[in-house]
């Protein structure tokens, strides 16, 4: 215990040493905050799930703090509902929905009313109607009211079990607004040109009629915004906060486990080659020179293109290959010099076990040595992890940040300027390797002795 | 007299000792060169292994040849009127055709010893799926089609790197706890990135932002026939990946150097050295670098090998064709004559390699003796 509170003393000495271990105690509390609020089987549900999971979110909508880069000032997504118990993944507007009876059926009034303060036209307008009858389809008519009290038809049109009406491909409303694309013609200001939207309070009218007595309608309007929530969206609505949030658990979980894993089979090995000696030594040297020829970037990508595409596969063959590394032989150097102890030999004419006096006295000694080359592999296995899922060779359900930047690659997300769909994933990996690599170029200067205050 | 006699001495033991180097040499020599041959042999068996996944891939190709096979004749207008009978005739026999072709006739562990024996002999053969731009199938071919693009990118990056860290490092050993040396200390840590992150940003900030450099590739399209503006176009193209592979892996270079020549500068001889009265030139040619070149040369050497393999990720992202990104196109196709091409010339190249330095050690360092005690 005593020696933790030196060490920590030691550390409190490089700034570098500081943030590193502030920064990692953030992502581990937003790594353990984001696997209690989304558990696994949900992150991976959301993240898997397509248009039905997704659909009110914007394509490839930039995050809320892309508004402080711009002048203007983007518009979000917009809900409007007048269904009751629906769980919508957006915060919703409730719309005000009026009852009139009528023989065999009865007038229904929708009425939807939401400011637009924006600057910029949305990027999409969709309403999702449905309709509750046994024999015949309640009838809609949708108008739309601008704050300068302009009244536009939208469509008139039988609302069946489901209907998606998608104001972008409506041609007949196009026509009507002189041939501008709707999400333009209904938001601009009449007298402007190049159009800008005209701010105020705008108002969406469903009169509906049904024909049976319990037949019903409900419509849920969305107007998909630029901006959305503090990560933006990709090219297929995902919400990008979920795989950022668990990208952090994954990439430490890798990256501690493989450093961990390569650090302590290296040691253990290397000291039972050395205290065993004679061939299990020359052994391990030679596998260790039969692995320098193996090329161990080409032999993750093929298993990964020919076994599985697994996590857990990709780790155990990254902490295989790089147990038999140059590690080995400095480890072993320095078992070489502990093994002439006279506490060794002291051990060994009391009859201590082998075993015992390889993990009790030998590996002991070197752990001190140890650490730092554990903190400062954490980064290049975290970035292997990330590099791995670039090549499209990343777990196939696990949401990661370098599966981010795999889909934003691939889809051209820097030609078509959507910045922050890589800028993210990449300043989060970028945050977490300083992180450790300065963690540990502290705790390399404070337990190597020769490089103190080098 | 006593002089005499003590020369005369001296000059026989001398030419006994050179004798006794001689064979010393000669056996060292033999059994280093058979254990590097063992360990190449096995590594590049393993490869070939792992390339088949234990003989997996060949039940893909067989697989994939039935498809493609059956396919087209049964789609085939001319075989219309032939019956069911004669058709599956003409597909077995278009397989047996096309599998022997491949070798795919024989049983895995024979296969995997005759591409053994092809790979040790540098006999490659031809590739199953992939063609060079010039439309050939040999490997050999398709493989130095890519070396020089690879060479060129890689070559001069590292190239740049290793001078400029040497020397750079050698300066901030002199002004050891100067600004810059504290500077170079705090950055060390942003090589904990590979080069192709480094390209994200670049390629971000250059080409998509600014876009006064391209995205990627290696010439424009269509290239340019004039030799000096293709020479131009081509710079052009490898500032981006040039300065990634540079950027990544420049800071924790220095600063490694630095720190090794430092703990070189504290040796009592340097100390001494300074006593005396030396000049710091010097001193640094004498004292500092003498002792360390061997750990230069390793170095240096291995950067130079190391360009075999280019760099499968930076060559994807830039698009570069280059030799890292056939090996992965290779993967990707199951091209395992590609790949066990690629992984025994860079095992062979690091067997030489590691044999040459051993000697150039001993030429560099008069303490250390080939063969000698460890």
């Amino acid at each position: 215990m005593n020696s933790v509170r030196n060490l920590f003393r030691d550390l409190l000495h490089y700034p570098s040493a500081i943030l590193g271990l502030v920064i990692i105690a953030i992502l581990v509390a937003v790594g353990v905050y984001a696997v209690v609020t989304i558990p696994y089987a949900e992150a991976i549900r959301l993240w898997r799930g397509g248009e039905d999971v997704w659909y009110q979110n914007p394509k490839n909508a930039a995050p809320a703090w892309f508004n402080y880069f711009t002048t203007k000032d983007l518009p979000s997504t917009i809900l409007i509902t007048s269904r009751q118990e629906e769980e919508t993944i957006l915060s919703k507007i409730q719309a005000e929905k009026v009852y009139k009876p009528r023989e065999n059926g009865q007038d229904i009034t929708i009425t939807y009313t939401f400011e637009y303060p924006y600057d910029e036209f949305p990027k999409d307008l969709i309403f999702y109607l449905y309709g509750k009858f046994d024999q015949k389809a309640p009838f809609a008519a949708i108008r739309w009211y601008t704050p300068d009290g302009r009244e536009i038809r939208i469509t008139d049109t039988a609302v069946q079990t489901r209907l998606t009406y998608r104001f972008l491909q409506d041609e007949k409303l196009k026509r009507r607004l002189k041939g501008v694309s709707p999400e333009i013609g209904l938001l601009a200001d009449p007298n402007s040109d190049p159009p800008v939207p005209l701010k105020g309070t705008y108002k969406i009218v469903i009169e509906a009629t049904t024909f049976e007595p319990n037949s019903d309608l409900d419509g849920e309007f969305v107007l998909h915004g630029q901006l959305h929530g503090w990560a933006g969206t990709d090219h297929l609505r995902r919400d990008l906060s979920l795989p950022l949030l668990w990208g952090i658990p994954v990439a430490l979980a890798f990256g501690l486990l493989a450093s961990l894993g390569t650090g302590t089979l290296t040691m253990i090995i290397a000291a039972i080659g050395v205290w065993f000696g004679g061939w299990v030594d020359e052994l391990i040297q030679r596998i260790t020179e039969v692995n320098l020829v193996l090329p161990f970037l080409p032999i993750l990508i093929m298993l990964g293109t020919l076994y599985s595409r697994s996590i857990w596969v990709i780790l155990g063959a990254t902490i295989l290959l790089n147990i038999f590394t140059g590690g080995i032989k400095s480890y072993r150097a320095i078992f070489l010099q502990i093994k002439e102890s006279t506490y060794i030999e002291a051990a060994r004419a009391y009859g201590a076990s082998d075993s015992r006096i390889i993990f009790l006295y030998l590996v002991p000694r070197i752990i001190p040595l140890l650490i730092p080359g554990l903190v400062s592999g954490i980064p290049s296995f975290v970035f292997l992890e990330a590099s791995l899922a670039v090549l499209g060779l990343g777990d196939p359900v696990l949401p990661t940040w370098g599966k981010i930047i795999n889909d934003a690659q691939f889809n051209g997300a820097l030609y078509e300027g959507y910045y922050y769909w890589i800028l993210q994933p990449a300043v989060l990996l970028m945050i977490t390797g300083l992180a450790f690599a300065s963690l540990g170029f502290s705790l390399d200067r404070i337990f190597n002795p020769r490089l103190r205050g080098l | 007299m006593a002089e005499t006699t003590l020369s005369s001495n001296i000059q026989a033991y001398q030419k006994k000792t050179a004798a006794n180097t001689l064979t010393r040499l000669l056996r060292y020599s033999a059994v280093r060169l058979v254990t590097l041959f063992v360990t190449v042999v096995v590594g590049v068996y393993l490869t070939i292994l792992i390339a088949n996944m234990g003989g997996y891939v060949d039940e893909i190709l067989r697989g994939e040849i039935r498809e493609r096979i059956s396919v087209s004749i049964s789609q085939n207008p001319a075989y219309r009127d032939y019956t069911v009978e004669q058709r599956n005739q003409l597909i077995q026999a278009e397989i047996a055709q096309e599998e022997e072709r491949l070798g795919l006739n024989q049983p895995f562990l024979i296969r995997s010893l005759s591409f053994l024996r092809n790979a040790l002999t540098l006999n490659f053969g031809r590739a199953l799926n992939m063609t060079s731009d010039s439309g050939s199938r040999q490997v050999s071919l398709i493989l130095l089609e890519r070396l020089p693009s690879t060479l060129v990118l890689f070559g001069t990056s590292n190239l740049l790197l290793f001078f400029i860290s040497v020397f750079l490092a050698l300066a901030l050993s002199r002004h050891y706890g100067s600004w810059a040396d504290k500077i170079i200390v705090a950055l060390s840590p942003t090589s904990a990135a590979p080069p192709w992150f480094y390209g994200i940003f670049l390629i971000l900030i250059f080409a998509a932002w600014l876009r006064v450099l391209p995205f990627g590739g290696m010439v424009s399209a269509p290239p340019p026939t004039n030799r000096l503006e293709y020479a131009l176009d081509l710079l052009v193209h490898m500032i981006l990946p040039a300065s990634a592979l540079f950027l990544s892996s420049i800071f924790l270079s220095i600063y490694n150097w630095r720190t090794f020549f430092l703990i070189y500068s504290s040796e009592d001889y340097v100390e001494m050295a300074k006593a005396k009265g030396l000049t710091a030139r010097d001193i640094e040619r004498r004292y500092i670098l003498r002792p360390t070149l061997p750990t230069i040369v390793t170095s240096f050497a291995l950067l130079l090998i190391g360009l075999w393999t280019g760099a499968i990720i930076t060559e994807t992202i830039f698009n570069w064709p280059g030799l890292g990104r056939t090996l992965y196109r290779a993967i990707g196709l199951y091209d395992t004559p590609v790949i066990v091409a690629s992984t025994i010339i860079f095992a062979y190249l690091l067997a030489i390699t590691v044999f040459v330095l051993d000697f150039i050690y001993a030429l560099l360092d008069p303490r250390v003796k080939v063969g000698g005690a460890q």
